[in-house]
């Protein structure tokens, strides 16, 4: 464990999330590349600004090839960015969330003073479930397609063994993530649905999220230049993200102590927060991000719906930033944690914390 | 609230690299990686326990079969616990992810950060991992070189450079390779004649003047100035580092000396404070997959002016007595495990200034080059590091 670092970061240089765009989440989008599907999100946080591309000072990117089905897929979507003259950008093989605190990072060294952040994913042209076996250990555990609902519900089990929750408490999560969805015009799955057949005992219909492609864009701004790009930025006080083991058998499923220790560093525990967006994309994975994260029953968690009500694979976990952020900048949160998480059972995590100026 | 301005100065001060091969069937790709960083953790004679985060980067995650194999790395890489970012921009990623680390130390978000790129194409097959085909977008035909042959051949028209110029970077730098125990190729009896008589692949690029296809991993450990005062050998400084991109096709791109690159190297020399790169840069190791590229980028670089780059190599500027070596480790076309070619670029450079390039070493050393180049030549990263600490 990396010892000598301070429990918390402070940040050498204000950076506010100024911006948020996203795309409906949709089961299906035929019709659409991913660059069609990119570019109205794009100019939407542009005009929210007034900026155009080339004011940006750093670009950078979250995609997945394997969801593509091509070798350097972001490629076509900087043809949609507009790349000319030359711009100063980089890429991801992650969720959009880590290309946010790439570009978080680039404006700490004070090279940029703006930043546009976008990802984007496409889960419906494959089986999603046996796709993400992909990413499992390749010679011991991606061999026996061990499918991502599966691996869920052997973390959804632990809980329930352990006494942390029961079938009854995880619908009452999906309940309640839907009905606040009915509300968010982008998500996928909102309002009255039911918990359904087992997928994978325990976890039922409800308790998964829904499969779809989705396109989500924010753009990030130092200091002044927040205030004049935004009315009440989304200050990004802290941000920081922790990875676990891979193989599930060396960890504690109920538990998830990368979340809490990216939480520790972000500043999350030394002030308490009103809102809470967290990549929760099972029911079960919520209850063990709550207990992480130290919530408490006044916190608003995922008024958004969630992963549960949108889950566009690369984006999710960006939408979860954005969505804070959005809170913050029309007055409904003063202070927000939002969660983005990879890999099986919660592997990768990251926390921020935003905050908006005093009113 | 701000704590300091400016940068904190970034000092690499652990380089390791795998032996590179055609295929390294005695590891896994976890072996692979980790045998890289011990050998950078060895270098800097640190632990596992003083890395603050890691930044890992590669080419496609076709290239392997494996969809973002850092999850499944954390453990291999000392990453339990700790921050890890993964990095993709195409064949520029070993320079980009090294940039992105430097950057977590420049912004003071972390103190020692280890860094590495790799690439195990024996797990699969890159030509082809390159040549899927997507309905409605231009075929890349066979592999790169079907791409960038054309490329090769308007520069040969529009600098009027003569045929021999690509064997002649081809035979030095294979025989640099000689002098580099970490090569993939070593042709103890290549000669002049055997490049030119060698098979045309891509016309008009000879199978000799084409890179060979390895696993491999790069590995170093940046630090900040605290870090740097602990560490046992010399560290390379940085004093420059940019990426940029342009989009791959669009009206009057200019695929000879793309624009990108030109800022590119521009924003680098001028965070270094260097105006003139033929007189005030020692030493370069820049990205030639295909052996004609070595005179469009010393050109792009602006190491010569336009259509006179393959006058430096035919003159013998460039070779590892000349004045201006390029490629001094074999380069590219000597070890090409992609995703981390570039990043060996940066390292190579780093271990020139450092005075620790054992027998490719460039006497006297004081300033080099790392450049690599991705996509449809339009992603570049680039760094310049010096044996001193940088000026501001």
């Amino acid at each position: 464990m990396a010892s000598r670092e301070p429990s918390v970061l402070r940040p050498v240089r204000d950076v506010a999330v100024v911006a948020f765009g996203q795309t409906a989440t949709a089961r299906s989008t035929d019709e659409l590349s991913e660059v069609e599907m990119l570019m109205p999100v794009l100019h939407e946080v542009l005009a929210a600004t007034g900026l155009r591309t080339s004011d940006i000072g750093f670009t950078c990117s979250g995609s997945s090839d394997y969801l593509a089905g091509r070798a350097f897929s972001f490629t076509m979507a900087l043809d949609g960015v507009g790349a000319w003259p030359p711009i100063s950008e980089s890429h991801v093989e992650m969720d959009g969330a880590w290309a946010l605190y790439e570009a978080w990072t680039k404006l700490q060294t004070g090279e940029a003073d703006t930043a546009l952040v976008y990802s984007y994913g496409k889960s419906s042209p494959g089986s999603l479930r046996d796709v993400l076996t992909r990413q499992l250990d390749p010679y011991y555990v991606a061999p026996l397609w061990p499918d991502s609902v599966a691996l869920a519900a052997l973390q959804a089990q632990a809980l329930i063994d352990a006494g942390e929750t029961d079938e009854p408490a995880l619908a009452g999560v999906a309940l309640r993530s839907r009905a606040d969805a009915a509300a968010n015009p982008h998500a996928q799955l909102g309002g009255d649905v039911a918990q359904g057949e087992y997928v994978v005992r325990p976890l039922r219909t409800g308790d998964c999220p829904p499969v779809g492609d989705g396109a989500a864009a924010v753009i990030l701004a130092a200091g002044e230049r927040a205030r004049e790009l935004c009315g009440r930025p989304a200050w990004i006080r802290g941000i920081d993200h922790r990875i676990e083991a891979h193989g599930l058998g060396v960890r504690d499923l109920t538990d998830s102590p990368s979340t809490r220790l990216a939480a520790e560093r972000a500043g999350v525990f030394e002030h308490p927060v009103d809102t809470a967006e967290l990549h929760a994309p099972f029911t079960s994975q919520e209850v063990v991000l709550r207990k992480a994260l130290r919530l408490g029953d006044d916190v608003v968690v995922n008024p958004s719906g969630g992963a549960l009500a949108a889950n566009p694979m690369m984006a999710a976990g960006l939408i979860r930033l954005g969505e804070a952020a959005a809170r913050i900048h029309r007055g409904a949160s003063d202070r927000a944690v939002a969660h983005a998480t990879s890999g099986p059972c919660l592997q990768q995590n990251l926390v921020a914390l935003l905050e908006g100026d005093a009113r | 609230m701000s704590r300091s301005v400016g940068k904190e100065p970034v000092a690499v001060v652990g380089i390791g690299q795998t032996r590179h091969v055609a295929a390294r069937r005695d590891v896994s790709i976890a072996g692979l990686v980790r045998e890289a960083a011990a050998r950078a953790l060895a270098d800097a004679e640190l632990t596992w326990a003083d890395i603050d985060a890691v930044v890992i980067g590669k080419a496609p995650d076709f290239f392997e079969g494996v969809m973002m194999p850092e999850l499944y790395l954390a453990d291999a890489l000392g990453a339990v616990g700790k921050p890890l970012l993964r990095v993709h921009t195409a064949g520029s990623v070993g320079g980009s992810t090294a940039l992105v680390a430097a950057d977590l130390v420049a912004g003071r978000v972390h103190g020692t950060v280890l860094t590495l790129a790799f690439e195990k194409q024996s797990e699969s097959n890159a030509m082809w991992g390159l040549s899927l085909p997507i309905p409605f977008q231009q075929p890349l035909l066979a592999g790169a070189g079907g791409f960038f042959a054309p490329h090769v051949r308007a520069y040969m028209r529009r600098s009027g450079a003569p045929d021999t110029v690509g064997s002649l970077v081809a035979y030095k730098d294979r025989r640099n390779a000689l002098k580099n125990p970490f090569a993939h190729l070593h042709e103890h009896d290549i000669t002049l004649e055997k490049v030119q008589a060698s098979p045309m692949l891509w016309d008009p690029i000879r199978y000799s003047e084409t890179c060979p296809s390895s696993d491999g991993a790069c590995a170093m450990v940046l630090t900040d100035r605290a870090g740097a005062a602990r560490s046992p050998r010399p560290p390379a400084w940085m004093h420059g580092g940019a990426m940029r991109s342009e989009p791959t096709l669009f009206a009057g791109k200019d695929f000879v000396s793309p624009r990108a690159g030109k800022d590119c190297a521009a924003d680098v020399y001028r965070q270094a404070g260097v105006t003139d790169p033929r007189r005030e840069i020692d030493a370069v190791e820049m990205y030639v997959p295909f052996s004609w590229y070595e005179p469009m980028w010393l050109e792009n670089l602006g190491f010569a002016g336009e259509g006179e780059g393959w006058k430096l190599t035919e003159a013998g500027v460039t070779e590892l007595e000349g004045d201006l070596p390029v490629n001094m480790s074999g380069g590219v076309l000597s070890a090409n495990p992609i995703g981390a070619s570039g990043m060996i670029r940066f390292a190579e450079a780093a271990l020139q200034v450092r005075g620790q390039a054992g027998e490719h070493q460039v006497a006297g050393a004081r300033r080099a080059l790392g450049h690599a180049y991705g996509g449809g030549s339009q992603f570049f990263s680039m760094w310049l590091v010096g044996a001193e600490p940088p000026a501001s």
